[in-house]
């Protein structure tokens, strides 16, 4: 039986539960007896606990025996393979391989005898070029292998259903007047949640582990002092085989240009967009801002791809046209310049301020508007010095939001500004961000551990802490001045 | 109405719609100079609304219309000469709930007699500052904190903040939107003394829906009910002898 139909069985026996539970509490009901809860959470809870229970020990028991056999085939091989130890991890993952298409294969299923024709036959049948003759022992592996996992898999599944049944039954039985079965499920459905909610933070320190540990890796090879405030960013493509050239890998070109590019984006974001905000909130009749609002917000669904063609096909050679047209003949513009990157980005922004300050700035209380209007304040008095003072918190937390995205945004700045990692001020010279560069390094022909590519890692951690470093200020501004406001 | 006072504000035949709909159904009603105009009458009357005409401020409602003619010292407000900032700045208002700015106390105050440039110095702005909270009885409490916020005052008084925020631009008229509904009866009390003093120098109108209240602090009433005017006349008069019986069943409580 195979794993998806023990969990389909499983659900199955579950329903069947859920069915005579739900059935036997309207029996019981139907006789005059007060039920504690309503029928159908009977049968919710029988459900829960047969479901509930026997997956989570099938799933675990699945994890497990794989783990036990992956060490266990490990050793045997070591013991088989003698010194060649490098390549056993090899080996281990070809038996690997190999059991788990026997375990598939219905004439291995079948059939106790002959195991090496059942394997040529198979390996023959998916065209697997593997030549038998020189590992003859990660065959009998495999065959082993293979083995154990029908065997492990039939304990389960046995265990699983037994454990289905019995809790079946308990739920069935249980099924009283005192029963309380409604906070019994409302129990249930708590700890659901809370598992959602505590699976995302898990992932994210996986992320961070992970990030982490590749990190250290990487400084184990370069210095930090040789990271962090190197000027020169040259990872050395061409000289991987030279074992004593590692490449600099200066962060400081690629911090600025991320930096740069950021706050050229955000030059013309936080205006264009808070203007556009306050128009909307405070000016707009309805119905044009039943159409503009959507229209903003669709601009905020453009894939930032679709923003980086946009730059390279048209703002780019409009930029680099214009600075001839300018300089009469000089091109002071490049195509590829941090000013395209960083105005294209800003356009990409607009909507995210825009949006985001327009929803706070409506959600100033309506009393301080009228306060201010009874007042004799004109409109744009009212605006400038008692509304946007009231949502100056909410407006800087979406501005540092907004920068967290414009720190973290790649696609526009390959395409606009280019792969160079220069340190310069000049905004018209091609220049790279970090996000390019963890991009570059691990799209490379690399080693998994080379210093080459685990950069990526110490770069991704770099971005990571810095857009970290802003969600605090963001979360710290707006504590500072919320109580203000209310 | 007594011949020898000067009427301060002249409504006549006022009607406000919103949308289509009509709230008011043409109000004549008289605001003597120096008095307490007292509004009264259940909920949905139409006596807030009335009271927004006065400065209109239901210009800033979406959909709202106000015809008929509303005179401020013989000068009719709707008319499209008016400026209605100045208007609003002589004809000030508190509202129901206190909604001090997210200023400090200082600047709450300061906001219109900057915005209408009636400070001259630091130190002119400095005295309509202290002036202002005189008068409206909180300068004693707060004179030693008027840079901590607005917000951080107890509900009584934060009214009378923004009782001092509407005097400092010296407004001719005070309107006042039940003022005392979201308060207990101790700052009530205050703001019902101070209302008393305010009307040697203002013109004050009043909604509230407290019978007491109305009693207490005005020399006149006007009874509203489902956007009419029923009845005007002295505080006394109403209270004792109405000559509606609508007035007499909603001031003993009959209905409202």
């Amino acid at each position: 039986m195979s794993g998806p139909s023990v969990i389909f069985s499983v659900l199955l026996l579950g329903s069947g539960g859920f069915l005579v539970s739900c059935g036997w509490a309207r029996i019981i009901e139907a006789r005059g007896t007060r039920m504690h809860s309503r029928s159908h959470y009977y049968g919710w809870w029988t459900f829960l606990i047969v479901v509930i229970p026997s997956l989570v020990f099938f799933i675990f028991w699945s994890i497990c025996t794989n783990l036990y056999l992956e060490n266990k085939a490990s050793s045997s091989c070591h013991t088989t393979a003698g010194d060649m130890a490098q390549s056993c991890s090899v080996l281990v993952k070809m038996a690997h391989d190999l059991a788990h298409k026997l375990v598939l294969d219905d004439h291995f299923r079948n059939s106790q005898e002959d195991h090496d024709a059942v394997l040529q036959n198979i390996l023959g049948k998916r065209k697997i070029l593997f030549s038998l003759d020189n590992k003859e022992h990660i065959v009998s592996i495999a065959i082993e292998w293979a083995q154990r996992i029908k065997k492990f898999h039939m304990i389960g599944t046995i265990i699983t259903f037994v454990l289905a049944i019995l809790s079946c039954f308990v739920g069935i039985f249980s099924v009283s007047p005192e029963r309380r079965s409604r906070n019994r499920v409302e129990c249930v459905t708590v700890f659901w949640l809370m598992l959602a909610s505590s699976i995302v933070i898990l992932i994210t320190v996986g992320i961070v582990l992970s990030m982490l540990f590749q990190t250290i890796s990487f400084f184990q090879s370069v210095s930090l002092a040789n990271f962090f405030f190197g000027t020169v960013w040259d990872p050395r493509f061409s000289a991987v085989d030279s074992e004593e050239v590692v490449g600099q890998f200066g962060l400081i070109p690629l911090l600025a240009g991320t930096l740069y590019i950021a706050f050229i984006a955000m030059l013309f974001a936080i205006p264009v967009g808070l203007f556009s905000a306050i128009y909307l909130a405070e000016y707009t009749v309805p119905w044009l801002r039943g159409i503009i609002k959507p229209l903003l917000e669709i601009l905020a669904g453009i894939p930032t791809i679709v923003y980086g063609f946009f730059a390279l096909a048209v703002l780019g050679p409009f930029l680099h046209d214009l600075s001839i047209f300018l300089a009469s003949g000089h091109a002071f513009i490049m195509a590829q310049s941090a000013l395209t990157a960083g105005l294209v980005m800003g356009i990409m922004l607009v909507p995210f301020v825009s949006s985001l300050s327009d929803d706070i700035i409506t959600a100033v209380p309506r009393s301080l508007r009228d306060g201010s209007f009874g007042l004799g304040a004109t409109q744009s008095e009212t605006i400038w010095r008692v509304i946007l003072p009231a949502a100056f918190p909410g407006i800087v937390a979406s501005l540092l939001l907004t920068a967290s995205r414009a720190i973290g945004e790649t696609m526009i700045v390959v395409l606009a500004a280019g792969v160079v990692a220069r340190l310069t001020i000049n905004p018209f010279e091609a220049m790279t961000t970090i996000t390019v560069k963890i991009v570059n390094q691990l799209t490379g022909d690399f080693e998994f551990n080379s210093p080459q590519t685990l950069v990526a890692f110490a770069l991704g951690m770099t971005l990571l802490v810095l857009t970290l470093l802003m969600n605090i200020v963001a979360l710290y501004v707006v504590r500072k001045y919320r109580e203000q406001y209310e | 109405m007594n011949p020898r006072l000067k009427i301060k504000m002249c409504g006549s035949n006022v009607k406000v719609f919103y949308a289509q709909k009509e709230i008011l159904h043409g109000i004549h009603l008289d605001i003597p100079e120096n008095r307490v105009t007292a509004l009264i009458g259940p909920s949905g009357c139409g006596k807030s609304t009335f009271l927004r005409c006065l400065n209109r401020m239901n210009d800033t409602i979406e959909g709202a219309r106000v015809t008929g003619q509303i005179l401020l010292d013989e000068e009719d407000i709707y008319d499209p000469s008016v400026d209605v900032v100045e208007l609003r700045s002589r004809v000030g208002m508190v509202f129901q709930k206190p909604n001090p700015f997210p200023k400090s106390i200082y600047e709450n105050v300061a906001y219109g007699p900057r915005i209408h440039g009636l400070a001259k110095s630091r130190v002119d702005l400095d005295e309509i500052i202290e002036q202002s909270l005189l008068k409206a009885g909180l300068f004693h409490e707060v004179k030693d904190r008027l840079h901590d916020a607005g917000t951080s005052l107890s509900g009584g008084q934060q009214q009378r903040l923004c009782i001092a925020r509407a005097i400092a631009v010296r407004p001719e008229v005070i309107l006042m939107d039940e003022p005392c509904s979201a308060l207990d009866p101790i700052a009530t009390a205050r703001i019902e003394e101070l209302i008393d003093d305010l009307r040697r120098n203002y013109t004050i109108t009043i909604v509230t829906h407290s019978m007491q209240q109305a009693a207490r602090v005005s020399q006149f009433t006007a009874m509203f009910h489902m956007g009419n005017l029923v009845e005007v006349g002295t505080t006394k008069t109403i209270f004792t002898s109405p000559g509606e019986q609508r007035t007499q069943d909603y001031i003993t409580g009959r209905f409202g």
